[in-house]
This record gives C-alpha cells, sequence and structure tokens, in this order.
C-alpha cells in the first residue's frame, strides 16, 4: 500500500506537483498516467524517497521509504533503464544490489532467467538495448521478492513479446496480492494491464477510479445511425423524433447521425415507430486514449483546444496577415462548391487567389476589407463542425 | 536500515566490476614507480651538477617519490570516477533507493574506494622507494634509516587521501566530467605554478597535496625547496583537513539535495 496525502514539490518557482493525495491499492496494478511533465517521475521519485517533498508525505506499508527497515526486501522499483555503469556486466549490477539487501547470489541468476537475459549476463550493459535495458530494470525490481513495486514506463523499447510480458507480469504480481505502481503512455498497454487508475496533469490529481468508471466518466459513448441516403426526409424525422425523445443528435460528414442520450434499443423502436428504415445502429464507446485524451485536455491543458484549431487552420495562415487565401488552397474549391457564395462574375475564376481579386470580387464591400478571397473565412469553422 | 557490511559488500562488488578501477590504479602505480626510477636515475648520473645547498639538502627518498607528481592524476581519476559514474549513469537513484541512509552509502563507497586506494598507494610508494634507491647508486638511502619508514608510508597515505579528496569533490559536484576539468589542472598546473610565484606560494603552502607531500620528505627543506611553516606530520594534519572538508561536504550535497 502506497499512500501519498498532500503532496507537494516545488522546484523554484515551478510547482511540479501540487497537494497529490492518492492510495495505491495492494491486489491490483493501478496505472498512472499523465501528459509529459504532469509530475508523473517526480511522484514516483518522492515515494522512493530520492526527492524531498516540498510538503505532504507520501508512506509505504505506512513508513516514509528512508524510515523502511531493509528497503530493497520490500519495495523494488524501476526508474530508468539507462540508470545502469555501462561498464559493468547485467550480472555483476544486479549482484551489488542483491548484497545491499542480504540477497544471495543464486537468487540474481533466477532474475536473470525470469526477464530473458541469462545469456547476456556477462555483457556490459553499455551495448544493451533499450528494451534489454527495460528488461535488466525490471530484473533489479524483482531482486528482493518484494510486496510493493513500482516502474515507470517500463514496456518502452520493448518488443511486442516484450510487452506481452511485461503486461502478464504486472497482472501476475498483482495476483500474488502485491501493489503493483504503473506509470505508462501507452494507453492501449494501460487499458490492458491496469484495473486501476491515477491521472494526474500539471501536478494535481484529476482522476482516481477503476479503468470502466474512468472511461465511463470521461467519454462521451454515441450511437451511430445511418437511413437510406437516398431519402433525406427521413434522416429529417428521425432526427426530430430522437430529438424529442430526449436525445442529442449530431450530424457526421458523411451523413451518418451521431446520438448521445439514448439506449441502443430505444433508437431502434424509436425509428420502428417513426417508420424509419435504418441502415446502421452501432454503438461507438471509447477507448481509454479517447477518455484520457478528453480528461486531460479538456480539464488541464485549456491551450491544447487552441492548438487544435491552429492545427486545422494551419494551412490557411502561411503569408497570411488578413483573411487572404494563399494561390494554391486545395481545400478550398471544394467548400465553396457547396453553394456558400454567389456564382463569380464572369471570367473570373475565383480559386486563382490573384493579386487583382479583392478590386474584382464582387465581395469587396463584405466585412473583410483586406480578404483576397472570401471563401477562406467561413472554410475554417466549417471543417472544424466537420471534424467534430 | 541496510546493514553497512552489506553495503560494503556491494560497493566492493561495484568496484571490482568496472574496467576503470583497474586501469586507474594500474597507471597510478606505474606511472609513479617509472617516473620515479627515471628521475632517480637523472639525478644520479647528474649529481655532480647540483648547487651545493642542494646537495647539502639532497634527499634520495623524496627523489624517488617524484612520480607521484604524475601518477596522484590517475588517482583523482580512480577517485572521481567511484563517485562521479553513479551520477553519470543515474545508478545513484537505484542506490539511494536500495540504501536510503545516505550516509552510510557514501561513506561505505568512501571506505571501500578509499582503503583501496591507500593499499594500492602504500604498496606504488614501497615500489617507488626500493626501485628509486637501487638507481640512486651511492646516494641512495636505507629503508632503516631515520625517518625514511615514515616518509614511505607517508607516500602512500598521501596517494591514497589524494583519491579521497577526489571523491569527496565528486560528491559535491556531482559530476565526473565536472569534478575532472577542476582537479587535473589544480594539481597538475595551479597548484605547482602558484607554489613557484612569490607571495602567492605562501598560500599555496596550504593546499592539499603542498602540504601534504611534506610527509615524504626525509631531509627538511629538501633540495633547498622553501622552508614549510610546519612539519612533516603537520603537513599531512593539513590535508588531512582538506579531505575531511570534501568529504563533509559531499555528504552534506547528497543528503541536501535530490538525487
Amino acid at each position: 500500500m502506497i499512500e501519498a496525502v498532500g503532496l507537494t514539490k516545488r522546484y523554484g518557482a515551478k510547482t511540479a506537483v501540487y497537494n497529490l493525495s492518492f492510495q495505491v491499492r495492494p491486489g491490483v496494478v493501478t496505472g498512472f498516467l499523465g501528459p509529459n511533465g504532469s509530475g508523473k517521475s517526480t511522484t514516483m521519485r518522492m515515494i522512493l524517497g530520492l526527492d524531498r517533498p516540498t510538503s505532504g508525505h507520501v508512506t509505504i506499508g505506512g513508513h516514509p521509504f528512508r524510515q523502511l527497515p531493509n528497503a530493497p526486501r520490500q519495495v523494488g522499483a524501476l526508474l530508468d533503464a539507462k540508470a545502469v555503469h555501462g561498464g559493468r556486466s547485467a550480472r555483476s549490477h544486479l549482484l551489488s544490489l542483491a548484497q545491499l539487501a542480504g540477497i544471495p547470489a543464486q537468487r540474481v541468476d533466477e532474475v536473470l532467467g525470469v526477464v530473458g537475459l541469462q545469456d547476456v549476463a556477462k555483457r556490459r550493459s553499455k551495448g544493451f538495448s533499450l528494451g534489454m535495458g527495460q528488461r535488466l530494470g525490471i530484473a533489479a525490481a524483482l531482486l528482493g521478492d518484494p510486496q510493493v513495486l513500482l516502474f515507470d514506463e517500463p514496456v518502452n523499447g520493448l518488443d511486442p513479446e516484450g510487452i506481452l510480458w511485461v503486461r502478464n507480469l504486472m497482472k501476475k504480481l498483482a495476483a500474488e496480492g502485491r501493489t503493483v505502481f504503473v506509470s505508462s503512455h501507452l494507453m492501449s498497454e494501460m487499458a490492458l494491464t491496469a484495473d486501476h487508475l491515477i491521472v494526474i496533469g500539471r501536478g494535481q490529481l484529476l482522476a482516481d477510479m477503476s479503468v470502466t468508471d474512468f472511461i465511463s466518466a470521461n467519454s462521451a459513448d454515441f450511437a451511430r445511425v445511418r437511413t437510406p441516403q437516398t431519402e433525406p426526409a427521413q434522416r429529417e424525422k428521425l432526427t426530430t423524433t430522437l430529438t424529442e425523445a430526449g436525445g442529442q443528435v449530431m450530424s457526421e460528414p458523411d451523413g451518418a447521425l451521431r446520438v448521445t442520450g439514448l439506449p441502443l434499443p430505444r433508437i431502434s423502436d424509436l425509428a420502428h415507430d417513426a417508420g424509419v428504415r435504418l441502415w446502421e445502429l452501432s454503438p461507438h464507446q471509447a477507448s481509454l486514449e479517447e477518455a484520457y485524451m478528453r480528461l486531460t485536455q479538456g480539464a488541464v491543458d485549456y491551450r491544447s483546444t487552441d492548438d487544435r484549431l491552429a492545427h486545422l487552420q494551419a494551412p490557411l495562415q502561411p503569408g497570411q496577415p488578413g483573411y487572404g487565401m494563399p494561390p494554391q488552397q486545395p481545400t478550398a474549391p471544394e467548400v465553396s462548391q457547396q453553394g456558400w457564395y454567389a456564382p463569380p462574375p464572369p471570367g473570373q475564376n475565383p480559386y486563382a487567389g490573384t493579386p487583382q481579386a479583392p478590386a474584382q470580387s464582387p465581395y469587396a464591400g463584405a466585412p473583410q476589407p483586406p480578404a483576397q478571397s472570401p471563401y477562406a473565412t467561413p472554410q475554417p469553422s466549417d471543417t472544424t463542425k466537420d471534424a467534430r | 536500515m541496510a546493514a553497512v557490511s552489506a553495503v560494503l559488500q556491494s560497493e566492493w562488488t561495484k568496484i571490482r566490476t568496472v574496467s576503470s578501477t583497474v586501469w586507474t590504479l594500474a597507471s597510478a602505480l606505474i606511472v609513479t614507480v617509472g617516473v620515479g626510477a627515471a628521475l632517480s636515475a637523472v639525478f644520479n648520473s647528474t649529481f655532480d651538477d647540483l648547487s651545493t645547498a642542494e646537495k647539502l639538502t639532497f634527499d634520495p627518498t623524496l627523489v624517488s617519490f617524484f612520480g607521484m607528481t604524475l601518477g596522484q592524476l590517475a588517482m583523482v581519476v580512480f577517485g572521481v570516477l567511484v563517485v562521479g559514474t553513479e551520477y553519470s549513469s543515474g545508478m545513484i537513484r537505484t542506490s539511494l533507493a536500495a540504501v536510503p541512509q545516505r550516509a552510510t552509502f557514501l561513506f561505505s563507497k568512501i571506505a571501500v574506494a578509499g582503503g583501496l586506494a591507500l593499499l594500492v598507494g602504500v604498496v606504488t610508494s614501497f615500489l617507488s622507494f626500493f626501485l628509486g634507491q637501487a638507481l640512486l647508486g651511492e646516494h641512495r638511502a636505507s629503508i632503516g634509516d631515520e625517518n625514511v619508514l615514515r616518509a614511505v608510508f607517508g607516500g602512500g597515505l598521501y596517494m591514497g587521501l589524494i583519491a579521497i579528496f577526489s571523491m569527496g569533490v565528486a560528491a559535491m559536484l556531482r559530476s565526473s566530467m565536472l569534478s575532472l576539468g577542476i582537479l587535473m589542472p589544480f594539481f597538475f598546473l595551479v597548484s605547482q605554478i602558484l607554489a613557484a610565484v612569490p607571495k602567492a606560494k605562501e598560500v599555496a603552502k596550504y593546499f592539499p597535496d603542498q602540504a601534504g607531500s611534506k610527509i615524504m620528505q626525509v631531509v627538511p627543506d629538501a633540495l633547498n625547496t622553501e622552508k614549510a611553516p610546519y612539519g612533516p606530520w603537520g603537513g599531512l594534519g593539513i590535508m588531512l583537513l582538506w579531505v575531511a572538508a570534501a568529504l563533509i561536504g559531499g555528504y552534506l550535497v547528497l543528503k541536501k539535495r535530490d538525487a
């Protein structure tokens, strides 16, 4: 059991971790998620007594790490796969760690076998790949057969076989009643490995709940409904019916409807009652990754939303202080062909974006005076809507 | 609480399983003995060219230790690497996670590495002495002469203490490159140059290497060198103060800073 209470760490003016309180329980794999720089590694270092918290405290089994009797037998940790003297062989490295805790040398050979490094045990770790380094770090963590295990990004650099092995290892360790605390950036991996999640962003706790709760709490599950494309009236009718029944209906770019707030059978019943045929009615459940993105971007990093718009607008911006559009703009013509604008004057190619365009443009009096092309302005919002 | 004996054993494993230990200590021995022997042979053949004052204060024991000026640099490298590679490799975090008692960790490491350096230093010192005396011909000293044994043991202590001082500095600076960048020029150039500059040499006398090396002189003010305001043991005492300061500084940095 790892317990953090009001954990805060400041480096000068920068607050890396702020008022973090959580418990990591035995018997389950607890995932530790957060964007880069959110304070995951700092938290891990504080758990291990390497960094001193500015305020608050963290204990393992009720003791601060530094006061643990024979720490290596109680807590095993993989912090950094490359934190090994490159000139020392894998076996010597583990032996030096084993001796600290009074662990017999046979155990070293045992864990080397467990992580599959027995053939390179005598080789200097300088020549190890990242994956081999991870295995060596995991071996070091397992050495003392500890009840509490911390892994910082354990699957980094591992091959698929290695990832599967780590996943099963974590689950096995937790099933044996140990406390397993794993940080990772790989959401799909976490969804398969972890039972419980602790999510932090900008050093603060965002979520502390089971994986299933986390996904349903932080994602909008929706149903995708498709009506025959040949009959737009049916689509209109269904939209009205579903909205009246309390659902939220959004239109997807390809004509499908995205329905939230109504269970699938109810949608089917409503469609049947309204006499609308359905071509598709499919559940869409968000993945852990989507839920995570939603939580960390929406709740913490408000700037991310801005960044996303900026990204979508990016192709329009080069050399364009106003609303003008650079000449070769591949997406713009498609948009304007949808009849947003009156036809251009005869003989004028509205998409050429030539310098004389503003003067001859019929939209010169529009509220975007410097615009070289009037099609630029509505286009981003339109694209954004579609993308959503 | 990791037992001290366990930490000592672990540190010994760490030291003996990296090749830098062998090559730094071997070069310390070979360079010191080799250069000492060569200079002994040179002094023997050019003894008649020495000034009268130098002849009067000729110190064959000290001459056989002249190689330490170079050999001590290898000791500096050994001391710096023993501590510095923990930081450069990131191993320090693994080590401190296993030994949360930082004083136990640092002083066990220094005890093991320092003990090894002292042992190699004493062996080097005796080899230098006997080989040097053999090449000094009729000007030689004997190990049974007054104060010679003190000087020979002192030479070994000096080399070991230089290594321990370097370990303390590396623990303070937490970096091999930085420590080497400061210590190498200091011992090889700065200290030696300042010792020859008027006024500055009054200060330089109290530098760890200048003070500590007095223990190797059998004849006071050997070879007509500057008079020192302290004796051989006083000089070693000054050096010990430097070593203690470096170790305390290193410990305080390790204790206060995040790993």
